[in-house]
């Protein structure tokens, strides 16, 4: 099968960079599937986990917006924060989004709104990417 | 004489611990200066690819458009200043902040004319000590900033100038050259110099569309030139307070020997008087 890189960069450094078979991201427009060689593309992305599938294994990045640029033989994802499934402390994602969730229920100022609203995407992001997400 | 050798004694004495305490600042900010070269380095993919996406799209099909790439009318100025928390640092908190107080008195002539921002405790206490209102303030960054402890203050800014608030934004930071050379530096950052069209230009497809990945784009490249900023001021900080520490130690060594000197001449004089009494004592009694 047909590979191509995949490469989530942050401010801070380069979370992961590895040959994968396709990569299916959240886009502010809706859900995106990239194979190789697809057209180059520029597109915001949501606060969502970005799948990579590599052979028959599949591994969760959670990245916290940013965007995404595809390239003929590269994928790349800028986000302000990335984290790899397996660094993400399960319990403490668990404890943000019920304190995202418990600020929401008490609506608050709209900016207070806003910042939690964005935590729990974060939170929530975050917990799929563990494949923690029952409830 | 005893009397002075003794004041001479404890000033060695306490220039030694001086020393003592200078080597071992500039040892730590060596070892500081390194991990933030490194950070610094390591930050500069994300700001590279951000910057070859933006000048592809905004040299592109987009028209640029955008009012963060269009200069406008300049009423009010806004200055983000970049310091640190903590002294001992030779110039480097005072060229910066010399430089930014005369350009504000150069420039404006009413404080409804300037806006400041400001990073590091030192920028802060300065600025209040002149009276000048701070529109926002960050203090106590970690010596390895992340990027979301400068995102709220960046974004404030970068807010400011889309509202309107202010028609030009100015990021003021030492430039880093090397461990003994940091020059401080007054950076337009917005609104965002018309950019060149790369190299290797890629004929990207946009999702939604060009305009609006721009609109998103803009103010996060934005930002991430302050953290650029962020990282260089402090790996100059770093290397501020080691050259200062350097010549503080050197000084301290040069002090030191020197009242050494002077220490030894006073013991000899002593000696010698004190044979010279015997010598007139024991020749009297003959």
């Amino acid at each position: 099968m047909s590979t191509f890189r995949l490469e989530i960069v942050t401010p801070e450094r380069k979370v992961y960079e590895k040959d994968v078979n396709m990569v299916v991201v959240k886009g502010v427009a809706g859900e995106l599937g990239i194979l190789p060689h697809h057209i180059p593309l520029v597109t915001p992305l949501k606060v969502a986990p970005v799948k990579a599938k590599i052979d028959n294994k599949e591994e969760f990045i959670a990245v916290h917006g940013g965007f995404m640029e595809v390239r003929k033989d590269k994928v790349v994802i800028l986000a302000e924060a990335a984290e790899l499934g397996a660094d993400i402390d399960v319990s403490r994602a668990r404890l943000a989004k019920e304190r995202a969730e418990r600020r929401l229920a008490q609506k608050q100022a709209d900016i207070n709104h806003q910042r939690a609203e964005m935590a729990l995407q974060r939170a929530i992001s975050r917990l799929e990417s563990v494949g923690d997400n029952k409830e | 004489m005893a009397k002075g050798m003794r004041e001479i004694k404890r000033s060695i004495k306490s220039k030694q611990n001086m020393k003592q305490i200078t080597k071992a600042m500039e040892m730590v900010a060596a070892a500081k200066l390194r991990k933030a070269q490194e950070a610094a380095v390591a930050s500069r993919p994300y700001a590279d690819k951000m910057k070859e996406v933006v000048s592809s799209i905004a040299s592109g099909a987009g028209g640029s458009k955008h009012p963060m790439l269009q200069s406008r009318p300049i009423k009010r100025t806004a200055y983000l200043v970049i310091t640190s928390d903590r002294g001992l640092a030779g110039g480097y908190n005072a060229n910066i902040l010399r430089k930014v107080l005369l350009t504000i008195k150069e420039n404006h002539h009413s404080p409804d004319e300037y806006a400041v921002f400001v990073i590091g405790r030192k920028g802060r206490d300065f600025f209040k000590r002149r009276n000048i209102a701070l529109v926002d303030e960050i203090t106590g960054i970690s010596d390895t900033p992340k990027f979301s402890d400068i995102k709220e203050i960046a974004a404030k800014a970068v807010q400011g100038y889309e509202a309107g608030t202010f028609d030009e934004l100015y990021l003021a930071y030492n430039e880093f050259y090397n461990a003994i050379t940091q020059v401080p530096k007054l950076k337009r950052l917005l609104p965002l110099d018309q950019m060149q069209a790369g190299g290797d230009k890629a004929d990207y497809e946009y999702e939604p569309s060009a305009e609006e990945v721009l609109n998103v784009l803009l103010p996060k490249y934005a930002e991430t030139l302050v953290f650029s900023a962020v990282l260089e001021g402090k790996a100059s900080e770093f290397g501020a307070r080691m050259t200062a520490m350097g010549s503080a130690t050197k000084n301290a060594t040069k002090m030191i020997s020197q009242l050494t000197l002077t220490y030894n001449r006073a013991r000899q004089a002593a000696i010698t008087q004190e044979i010279a009494e015997i010598v007139g004592g024991a020749n009297a009694q003959q």
